[in-house]
């Protein structure tokens, strides 16, 4: 069981939260204008790598707020938490 | 290959079973191959039997990071069945549960593929529907499923609470009585032994670190024992897919997230069939050694790590207890962990790649044990044709793109 | 006093308190501080169990948790267990344990004709045969399953209680031997919260047994100070009987505390254990280590044990478990067992595998008048229910074989050491890497992975002045990771130092037989793996260290190999000419020893294990003998019976009673999300597939909700409080689901709208009014005159006071009937209820539950989501098509609708079904075929989703999602049966059954 440091309200247990999968997937400005492998590739594909993965975290038992995580997949260890909005840190697994 | 029965075991009993031969060679890989099959998993090992004895490839190399058997093969909590609700799954695991009916006699090994049943739990409206929608379909597929009244789940698993009293009471269940449990490992070794002896090179201990692709074709494969060439590469790695899909340079609609699963220690039979609850989240059986092996839910985030969070199996320990009241005072001998692929729907992914001669098997989620001869056996066909076989054609890649999707999750949507 | 092998003084066993027990029905004393191996050993009871496989008899080997053969049933009726580890139980009175998996009896088991057939029966012999005839694996399975298993489960509901505790501390020290202690010392002088647990009941660990000197003092004396310093200590918590299970990601760990496993049941109040989460800071893993028996022939005997246990018995328990004594060891540790031993009145011999060792341990075996052989083996083990003898040879030059005559000694016990494994469990779990150590011929921790250190004998040193140096340093080095300073490091306490000698590997010792030959050299003792199986597996290519454990079964027992993994791994390593670290290590998964279910589940049993959710209006449900369903994790009226009426009278009775004149539901449970902020509507429109921005403040609207992927995944009704106020209704058990959803949007992809979302599912307390006298019963209980449907049209809300209740009332309706849902603050719905309840009393109000609510709304063909969609549905499959806004712009799941098989003209649309026979209520789930066949396969064209007999239709209807399905319209489809009668016939019909104008709803 991780120890999610929340931005909002600090250190707290896994069972607090939600992961929701990966980050920094934008929704189409037309999805008109996709072809279906285009559209797909939003809706289903995922990038699910072995190694640094930047992945949305909600604490769902505690402020609700969502927010980023970029997470080692292979040592488990979280490498940064960062906020809606802000660019995908430098880091190292 | 030496033939296996009681009568080799008895005549190599008098020579203190010195003289047994290796189950499969250790061969180095050659340079060429006309089929490359990545991943010795039960799937992968499988494929490669078959494309030799049904489909006559002599010139196949099985390659294997580490050891044979050793993801989710060995890891699972070996339930076999073929209730699934759609036509495409269900003619899929069917194929797959007519294998397993002649599959000790078929490799001369014996997988212990045990016919014990299959019970999946209602406890409430929305489960007896659903029950019954499956039970419908399954029917009129030609394959085995009874639906049980609470009373009658009492008898099948006597450690089971059926009072109307407990949180969720049981109201009934459906069992397919062809289900049941095989021993994981032998499955693994049984396909080995088998593929070895019709000229199979298995290769273990030897890690696949990039694919050779010229103009969108594939021409082999990086290892860490050389470069191997092959006009045809069939992956089959559970848990690593999207690794090797991004080595070929495309994504795929997989995550790879922990699967958990724990044993308690042995104690005498007390219970014969398998007993499933996707309501509460608890999978019980108990192997032929006694240990009542149970399977616990997934974790929602990606992992590689063949470890899942511990609440995970706390999560399901309250609604143990109340199902198996029994099991309270019984103990977690062992916990362990694999890695699953999971793809939208729920469904597997077999076929073709984005790159020519490259194929791909994967996606099987939580339930790609029960599949493993079937599995095995389309994917030989497809890999041997280049072309996708009857049964898998459904599991196309390409279904996400036209979104002809075989909703197994959806199916037991829960509202209102 | 029958305690044969009690010795006469010593030990930390209370004398004055004697305790009784019986064991296989036998009754034996012993005394508080005893376990029950210690009790037994006392009372010269050897032969304690029978082996898995072969049934051999089996003795105690050990002193403590790696225990493989000593496992007993405990207790009897419902407080039964299995498997319990004789080593750690401790004795109360009136303890009844019962030997396992023999039969008649322990001493006469009919079972040991296995060992007889064991040449039959060598390791994976079950994968080689019992596959021909295929029909008969089933017989031959049930005949392995009853061999197996080895204890009974109980049979009756667990009488106990268990607690959980979740903790967060600076430092967490697992394990109370000397290192730990030193190590909680440290962390805790610096004002560090520090968890400090042990396993056993009394801390100290090995200085339990130990005879020597710290400070001055004898050790156990040193122990007592150092616990009474801790628990002087505020921040610090001592936790005996307290065993560290498992180590996981981010210093979470978990431990199992056995408040109570030591009484002859939990007193009043009180949990029998505890399970403790713990997220440290820091952890010192100061588990210490467990000794190898020796790999000889038949080493399984009963009076064969470890050397390391025959001291802790001697010293700690004061129970000399033999008379005539055999120490054989390859390493220096066992001559501490044979000295004592020696000095408690045995007949000490010592059999040493190493040539001519020296040193001073072994000059002063020499000095205490004891033989030593060296240089030699044991090449027979004689007895078999209790070891009488042995036979010895000398090794021959290689160190391989044996040569010369042989050697007979009488002997009762043998005490033996293979060399010591450090600990390393938790350290491996913690995912810390491990390096091979030549001169222990051990695993050792490497690198940790974690913030965590070893010290003491789990990381190698085996010196007590190591153990205590290490212990202070790491104590001192944790707390000030976590933040303390500490003042010093505390003086490392004074101990004589000793240097002890090369200890010599021998992992196979040899026999003079070739292996599998003339008797058996045990590796694994609780699975029954030999030597030779893995000679054999290695032989047959499962070379790989997991293949060899799985096709062997070593280190799969209950023990999981705490004897026997290194020692399998090094012949393994043998066998391959290959370095052990070469080789592999093997994988250490939690628990470190088995960790009771109940604990795990705590106090989410039962009613906790998901508790139930209520309506303001559960206990007025109650009192009128509602039947309740469960939705989700709600409990709701299912029906109302009278007297003995059955469900079908009763549902017959509520729906007419709603048609012709008013009837009342509890609708709190559904979902209920109040979204605020100017952006509202704009985001309303995002997520419905209809337009909301035009809605007018105090209208309602039905709304569909899509994932991406195109499908319906909840529906409601939500109305327009204010200009930038929306009140969303979702499905009762799509609430959360529907929440996050919104937020998600809002939060990750439209952070610039200006709304927020709250649930208020649990503020309001709803009652649905339905019937041609629904505005009659309303009038009754508020001023307000204006309900006419000019002033109170329908899909509109008004606020008002409703039976003095400030209530918003919206007039919509689930049944196509007039319908007033008055909505209440929760406080209020009690109250309010029983007020539409009384005012209703002259229309005859009948109150209805969830499956009336079906039927009415069936007869009207609304869909409920998750019954008559699966997720697999689009709004035009369900012939919605005019709630998808085609204008509006872009929405949710919009794009989908253009895929090719979204669009496809075959897919599954909802029609109605009639059946010819008007009394047949179709199966809901039944699937429908064009055609019929004699027996399957049958080619299925959809499902039955919704089916009820209609009241007020006269007959059955039926809602069913059918291929093509509006195209069918008149059409005649089959529904085959499962107990194999006619299928029935069926029309398919639109999917409304009763005013399908819809004049009712809007009177």
């Amino acid at each position: 069981m991780f120890l999610i440091d929340c931005p909002w309200c600090g250190p707290r247990q896994q069972t607090e939260f939600h992961c929701q999968g990966e980050a920094h997937i934008a929704r189409p400005k037309d999805p008109d204008a996709l072809s279906d492998e285009e559209w797909a590739n939003y809706v289903f594909n995922r990038t699910n790598p072995k190694g640094v993965h930047f992945e949305r975290w909600v604490h769902n038992h505690g402020c609700r707020r969502w927010f980023n995580v970029a997470r080692d997949t292979v040592t488990d260890r979280i490498l940064a938490i960062y906020r809606m909005g802000e660019k995908r840190p430098k880091v190292k697994s | 290959m030496s033939k296996y029965s009681i009568f080799s075991l008895a005549r190599n009993a008098l020579s203190y079973h010195e003289d047994w031969q290796r189950a499969w060679r250790s061969p180095d890989p050659k340079p060429e191959y006309d089929i490359i099959v990545i991943g010795g998993g039960g799937h992968g090992l499988g494929t490669a039997y078959y494309l030799a004895k049904e489909f006559g490839y002599k010139n196949v190399a099985l390659l294997e990071k580490g050891w044979l058997g050793g993801g989710n093969t060995g890891r699972n909590t070996t339930i076999v069945r073929s209730n699934y609700l759609w036509d495409e799954s269900a003619a899929l695991y069917e194929h797959a549960l007519k294998l397993w009916e002649g599959l000790s006699q078929e490799l001369n090994f014996n997988v212990m593929f045990s016919q014990r049943g299959v019970m999946n739990l209602a406890h409430n409206l929305h489960d007896w529907r659903e029950l019954n929608r499956r039970v419908h379909a399954i029917r009129l597929n030609g394959i085995d499923s009874e639906i049980l009244t609470a009373a009658q789940v009492k008898k099948e698993a006597p450690i089971f609470n059926v009072s109307p009293d407990s949180r969720y009471p049981i109201m009934g269940a459906s069992i397919q009585r062809r289900g049941g449990t095989a021993r994981h490992d032998a499955v693994a070794w049984g396909y080995a032994r088998a593929a070895d002896a019709r000229g199979v090179d298995i290769i273990q201990n030897c890690e696949v670190t990039g694919l050779t692709i010229r103009n969108g074709k594939i021409e082999g494969v990086e290892t860490t024992r050389g470069a191997i060439r092959a006009k045809r590469v069939g992956v089959v790695v559970a848990g690593h897919s999207s690794v090797l899909a991004d080595m070929a340079g495309f994504r795929m609609p997989v995550e790879s997230n922990p699967l958990q699963a724990l044993v308690s220690d042995p104690i005498k039979p007390v219970l014969d069939c398998v007993v499933m609850s996707s309501a509460v989240h608890v999978y019980v059986s108990q192997s032929d050694k006694g240990e009542l092996v149970i399977g616990a839910g997934s974790d929602l985030h990606v992992s590689y790590s063949q470890r899942g969070s511990f609440d995970i199996v706390e999560g399901i320990m309250g609604a143990l207890c109340e199902l198996v009241p029994m099991v309270s005072r019984l103990k977690m001998m062992r916990q362990w962990g694999g890695i699953v692929d999971v793809t939208p729907d729920r469904s597997p992914i077999i076929g073709k790649t984005p790159i020519d001669g490259l194929f791909v098997n994967c996606g099987w989620g939580t339930g790609g044990f029960k599949a493993t001869p079937g599995s095995a056996h389309v994917f030989a066909a497809t890999l041997a044709k280049g072309e996708p076989h009857r049964l898998a054609e459904p599991f196309a890649l390409d279904r996400f793109h036209s979104g002809r999707l075989i909703d197994e999750a959806g199916a037991a949507a829960v509202a209102h | 006093m029958t305690q044969k092998n009690r010795l006469a003084e010593g030990g930390r066993i209370d004398r004055a308190k004697p305790v009784s027990f019986r064991f296989d029905g036998a009754s034996y004393s012993g005394f508080e501080g005893d376990t029950l191996a210690s009790a037994l050993l006392a009372n010269n009871v050897h032969l304690v169990s029978r082996s898995f496989k072969y049934h051999r008899p089996r003795g105690i080997l050990t002193a403590g948790a790696e225990e493989p053969n000593a496992l007993v049933q405990l207790r009897q009726g419902a407080r039964t267990e299995p498997n319990m580890r004789a080593p750690q139980i401790e004795l109360f009175g009136g303890l009844v344990a019962e030997s396992q998996n023999r039969w008649p009896s322990l001493e006469f088991d009919i079972g040991a004709i296995n060992n007889r057939l064991s040449r039959l029966i060598p390791s994976g012999f079950y994968y080689k045969t019992f596959m021909w005839p295929a029909s008969l694996w089933m017989t031959y399975e049930r005949v392995i399953r009853n061999a197996a298993g080895l204890g009974r489960g109980p049979t009756e509901p667990d009488p106990d209680r268990y607690d959980h505790r979740n903790a967060w501390c600076d430092v967490l020290v697992a394990g109370a031997g000397p290192a730990g202690l030193m190590a909680a010392l440290a962390a805790g002088r610096s004002g560090a919260r520090v968890i400090v647990a042990d396993e056993q009941s009394e801390m100290g660990g090995s200085l339990l047994s130990d005879t020597g000197e710290i400070d001055g003092k004898p050790p156990a004396e040193w122990v007592a100070d150092a616990l009474a310093e801790l628990a002087a200590m505020p921040e610090v918590t001592v936790l005996p009987r307290t065993t560290v299970a498992g180590y996981y990601d981010h210093n979470f760990l978990t431990m199992l505390e056995r408040v109570a496993d030591h009484l002859p049941q939990p007193p009043q109040n009180t949990p029998r254990e505890r399970f403790w989460q713990v997220r440290a800071k820091q952890v010192v893993l100061a588990t210490g280590a467990i000794e190898r028996p020796l790999t000889f022939i038949d080493n399984d005997r009963p009076g064969v044990m470890l050397a390391g246990a025959v001291r802790s018995y001697a010293n700690r328990y004061a129970v000399l478990p033999g008379r005539k004594v055999v120490v054989f060891t390859n390493n220096d540790s066992a001559y501490h067992t044979a000295i004592d031993l020696a000095g408690a009145g045995a007949h000490v011999a010592i059999v040493d595998l190493r040539k001519a060792p020296r040193g001073a341990v072994i000059d002063a075996a020499r000095a205490a008048g004891i033989e030593i052989l060296d240089n030699h083996a044991i090449t027979a083990v004689h007895g078999a229910k209790r070891v009488t003898g042995i036979s010895v040879r000398n090794l021959d030059e290689s160190g391989r074989g044996v040569t010369g005559p042989t050697r007979s000694m009488a002997c009762d016990l043998v005490a033996m050491s293979g060399g010591w494994n450090p600990t390393v469990h938790l350290f491996s779990q913690s995912r810390g890497k491990l390096r091979f150590d030549d001169a222990l011929a051990a695993f050792v921790p490497d690198k940790s992975f974690a913030a965590e250190r070893s010290v003491g004998a789990c990381k190698g040193s085996m010196q007590l002045a190591e153990c205590l140096k290490d212990g202070a340093l790491a104590g001192a080095a944790a707390a000030r990771d976590a933040g303390f300073e500490a003042k010093k490091v505390p003086a490392i306490p004074k101990v004589a130092s000793g240097t002890e000698g090369a200890m010599l590997p021998v992992w196979v010792v040899p026999s003079g037989q070739k292996l599998g030959r003339g008797g058996k050299h045990f590796i694994d003792f609780q699975n029954d793996v030999t030597a030779a199986d893995l000679h054999l597996a290695h032989r047959e290519g499962y070379v790989s260290v997991e293949h060899l454990k799985r096709y062997t079964t070593t280190g799969m027992g209950t023990d999981q190999g705490k004897t026997s993994n290194v020692t399998a791994l090094a012949i393994l390593a043998e066998l391959q000419q290959a370095p052990i670290p070469a080789v592999g290590t093997t994988t250490f998964r939690p628990p470190y020893t088995p960790v009771t279910f109940g604990a795990i589940a705590g106090r989410n049993i039962g009613p906790f294990m998901d508790p139930a959710r209520l309506t303001a209006m559960h206990d007025w449900h109650v009192a009128h003998g509602a039947k309740f369903e469960d939705v989700g994790q709600w409990k709701r009226p299912w029906y109302y019976p009278k007297g003995n009426e059955s469900m079908h009278d009763a549902v017959n009775r509520e729906v007419l009673a709603t048609r012709s004149s008013v009837g009342m539901l509890d609708a709190s449970t559904l979902g209920k999300i109040d979204i605020q902020g100017p952006d509202s509507a704009r985001f309303l429109d995002m997520i419905y597939t209809n337009a909301w921005s035009k809605l007018p403040v105090g209208a309602c609207r039905y709304g569909l909700m899509l994932r991406e992927d195109g499908m319906v995944f909840d529906d409601g009704v939500t109305t327009r409080i204010a200009e930038n106020r929306f009140l969303m209704t979702t499905t009762t058990g799509g609430a959360a689901r529907v929440l996050g959803w919104l937020e998600e949007w809002l939060q990750t992809e439209w952070p610039e709208m200006k709304v927020y979302c709250t649930s208020v599912t649990e503020q309001w307390a709803t009652i649905a009014i339905n019937g041609p006298y629904a505005r009659h019963v309303l009038g009754a209980l508020t001023d307000d005159d204006k309900l006419g449907p000019k002033d109170f049209p329908f899909m509109t809300m008004r606020e008002m006071t409703v039976a003095g209740a400030p209530a918003r009332v919206y007039r919509i309706s689930f049944t196509g009937e007039l319908a007033f849902e008055v909505n209440v603050p929760r406080r209020h719905g009690h109250a309010v209820w029983e007020a539409v309840w009384q005012a209703g009393q002259k229309f005859g109000i009948t109150p209805y539950g969830t499956e009336t609510m079906h039927v009415l709304r069936a007869e009207k063909g609304f869909i409920i989501v998750g019954q008559d969609t699966d997720g697999t549905v689009t709004p035009m499959d369900l012939g919605l098509d005019w709630i998808v806004a085609r204008k509006k712009g872009d929405f949710i799941g919009r794009r989908s609708f253009a895929r090719p098989d979204t669009s496809r003209e075959d897919r599954k649309q909802l029609v109605g079904l009639l059946t010819e026979d008007p009394h047949a209520v179709l199966t809901e789930g039944a699937q429908i075929v064009q055609e019929t066949r004699p027996r399957p396969p049958m080619k299925m064209i959809g499902y039955v989703t919704s089916a009820y007999h209609s009241p007020v239709a006269g007959r059955s209807i039926a809602l069913a999602l059918v291929a093509r399905g509006r195209d069918r319209i008149g059409d005649t489809l089959w529904v085959p049966r499962l107990d194999g009668g006619q299928p029935i016939k069926v029309t398919v019909t639109e999917p409304v059954f009763y005013d399908k104008e819809g004049v009712r709803a809007r009177g």
